[in-house]
């Protein structure tokens, strides 16, 4: 009997072992992981007519970083139902609520977005906020977030090594200014187009035609108008020595004055008031095209033997020079607007490529205390260059040899270099 | 002191535009410069618009060469002007903006000066065609080094670029020509266009030092 029961009571342990291991086979895993999927992509339909999704998590207000206390930022984490692929979320509306008011929507974010930077915001205000989940039927709002009032801050401390490297390359101009004042000889490099005006200028008079001027379609709050000024002051000099004739039609009517006191200084300087006429300098139109097709009928019908382009110059920058070089005139074009080079460089005889045009009126004039600036500048040279020597070699061999000081000084030049 | 009043403005504004950049509550002072810089150009504008009537009433008067195209610029100032001082044709009442869509202004504006701008535009792709075929004459070695260059990036940007070295292995797809027209534009390009960036950046600093310092000054004409 002891032997029967223990022999049933084995048995009954073997079918259930059996049933057991029949069911666990018979269940469908992959099926089951499939089912757990869709129950969470189904979670966000309750019905067929109303999508529900999560709100957005921890919803969390800062201060904006080194600003007049005129921003604050929003940042949350996604909708859980963001997540995933073929989300239901549209996107995510920010309600703001100031002085503890009434919350009104200020903005939307796409899906995925975690971050919401308001503008908007006032130093004396507090300001509390809310994102909701978007999708077809409805919006699923997270808590407010506590009240945060907006602060200013004294310095920009983003801008550090920006202001350093500032006083670096200013400092050196002061002092290299300093120097040549004193007396010290400084080397500068031959500029081609600089050292060609004299001739360019010398061909107009022995042809009989005038040099056409043309200071870019910039006003003088361009700072390369104002070095196509100081190098028309040499220009005109020299024209005004030689008795020749300038032309100088302006897009800009303060151009057209700021030209003017700049031709009569010279002709004055040359011993030659007489000479001057404000007939040389004419305001044609601030329309772009409008002022090329003025320009170009000039060429045309006047012929000028030599053309100056210089200042700030945009898509008309091949049309005029163009122009110039099919009415035979020898050309000298500047400009800092790298897009431009080439085109000045293909249709010009001489091209003052981005600096040199800055260099002019130093080189032109000669002057110790305005070559010394040059010099200054070469200083900044110094430093770029040697940035990128150091960050191309601690980037290439950090990442070739997986070296983590070298990766950690790229980092640090690049925080530099990048200041906000 | 014609010269001593624009050199103190200059150097007080300068100075502090630089400052604003490091002190957040001064932040917008450029705006504000900017504002008032607009709004000295506008006036200035009379002084433009004046020197152009000007020249063309006395070119109308002697009788000068092409004086006929002075009447053409004097109407269509004049024409202009009336337009959108008057807001002849404005759907709205006085305070409708004066470009409002069905004006005379905006009327003269889409159908004559647009089309005639475009027209002056488009005279870019000759002169592209031209200015390129001088450039790119194998010359020297920089200009064939610019001609191979340029043949690379024109069939590297057509469809007829891979067509040529689609063949290329996988192993060596660089050499492939759409591949080694971005490679053309990413790298030597790029480095090229930062030098010269950095160049102008140099230069700017430089320049507005001497202008602030009142080092600079032929712009301001001659002292009385």
């Amino acid at each position: 009997m002891v032997l029967s029961g223990s022999t049933s009571c084995a048995r009954l342990r073997l079918f259930s072992i059996i049933i057991i291991v029949v069911v666990v086979s018979l269940c469908p895993v992959p099926e089951l992981v499939a089912q757990s999927a869709e129950v969470v992509d189904t979670a966000a339909v309750v019905d067929s007519n109303k999508i529900v999704v999560a709100p957005p998590a921890s919803v969390t207000v800062e201060d904006g970083k080194y600003d007049n206390g005129d921003t604050l930022i929003v940042k949350w984490e996604l909708s859980i139902d963001d997540r995933i692929p073929g989300s239901k979320v549209l996107g995510y509306r920010i309600y703001r609520s100031v002085n503890g008011g009434q919350a009104t929507r200020i903005g939307e974010q796409p899906p995925g977005a975690t971050k919401f930077t308001d503008k908007d915001v006032e130093k004396d205000s507090s300001y509390s906020y809310t994102v909701a989940a978007l999708t077809e039927t409805g919006e699923f709002a997270s808590e407010p977030t506590k009240a945060v009032s907006p602060q200013p801050e004294w310095f920009n401390f983003g801008r550090l090594s920006l202001l350093i490297i500032a006083l670096v390359i200013g400092g050196a101009v002061i002092y290299f200014v300093e120097t040549a004042r004193r007396g010290r000889q400084l080397f500068v490099r031959k500029i081609a187009g600089l050292e060609a005006i004299d001739e360019a200028v010398g061909r107009a008079t022995e042809m009989g035609r005038p040099v056409l001027f043309i200071p870019g379609i910039n006003d003088m709050d361009d700072v390369q108008t104002l070095a196509a000024l100081t190098i028309l002051g040499r220009v005109s000099r020299t024209i005004a020595d030689y008795d020749s004739k300038i032309f100088m039609p302006v897009s800009r009517s303060l151009v057209m004055t700021a030209a003017r006191e700049t031709i009569k200084a010279s002709y004055q300087a040359a011993g030659r008031p007489d000479g001057y006429s404000d007939d040389m300098v004419n305001y044609v139109t601030d329309e772009q095209f409008g002022y090329v097709a003025a320009v170009d009928g000039l060429m045309v019908r006047e012929k000028p033997a030599t053309v100056f382009l210089l200042g700030a110059f945009f898509a008309e920058s091949l049309i005029l020079a163009e122009t110039g070089n099919s009415v035979g005139a020898i050309q000298i074009a500047g400009t800092a607007r790298p897009a431009q080079l080439p085109f000045f460089i293909a249709a010009c005889d001489f091209t003052l490529i981005g600096e040199e045009l800055f260099a002019a009126s130093a080189y032109l004039s000669g002057e110790p205390r305005m070559l010394g600036s040059l010099k200054g500048q070469d200083v900044g040279k110094a430093i770029a260059m040697l940035a990128i020597v150091i960050g191309v070699l601690t980037v290439t061999l950090g990442d070739a040899f997986d070296i983590t000081f070298m990766k950690q000084v790229h980092s640090w030049l690049m925080d530099i270099f990048s200041a906000t | 002191m014609r010269q001593q009043v624009p050199l103190i403005i200059t150097f007080l504004v300068g100075t502090l535009l630089i400052v604003s950049v490091f002190i957040p509550p001064l932040g917008d002072l450029e705006r504000t410069f900017t504002l008032w810089f607009d709004i000295i150009a506008v006036f200035a504008f009379f002084l433009g618009g004046g020197n152009l009537m000007r020249v063309h009433i006395t070119k109308l008067r002697g009788r000068r060469k092409d004086w006929p195209f002075s009447i053409v610029t004097l109407l269509g100032f004049g024409t202009m002007l009336a337009a959108g001082l008057f807001k002849i044709g404005n759907p709205g009442d006085i305070s409708s903006a004066v470009d409002a869509p069905g004006s005379l202004f905006y009327d003269i504006f889409n159908s004559i000066l647009i089309p005639l701008g475009s027209t002056m535009y488009s005279l870019l792709a000759f002169f592209v065609a031209s200015a390129s075929y001088r450039a790119f004459r194998a010359k020297n070695r920089e200009a064939t080094l610019l001609l191979i260059a340029a043949f690379i990036i024109l069939l590297g940007r057509t469809p007829f670029g891979m067509m040529l070295t689609g063949w290329v292995p996988e192993s060596v797809s660089i050499l492939q020509i759409p591949n080694l027209a971005i490679w053309i534009m990413n790298s030597p390009n790029l480095a090229g266009q930062r030098a010269i960036m950095i160049g102008i950046g140099l230069g700017v600093i430089s320049m507005s030092l001497r202008l602030i310092l009142g080092i600079e000054r032929s712009y301001l004409g001659q002292e009385k």
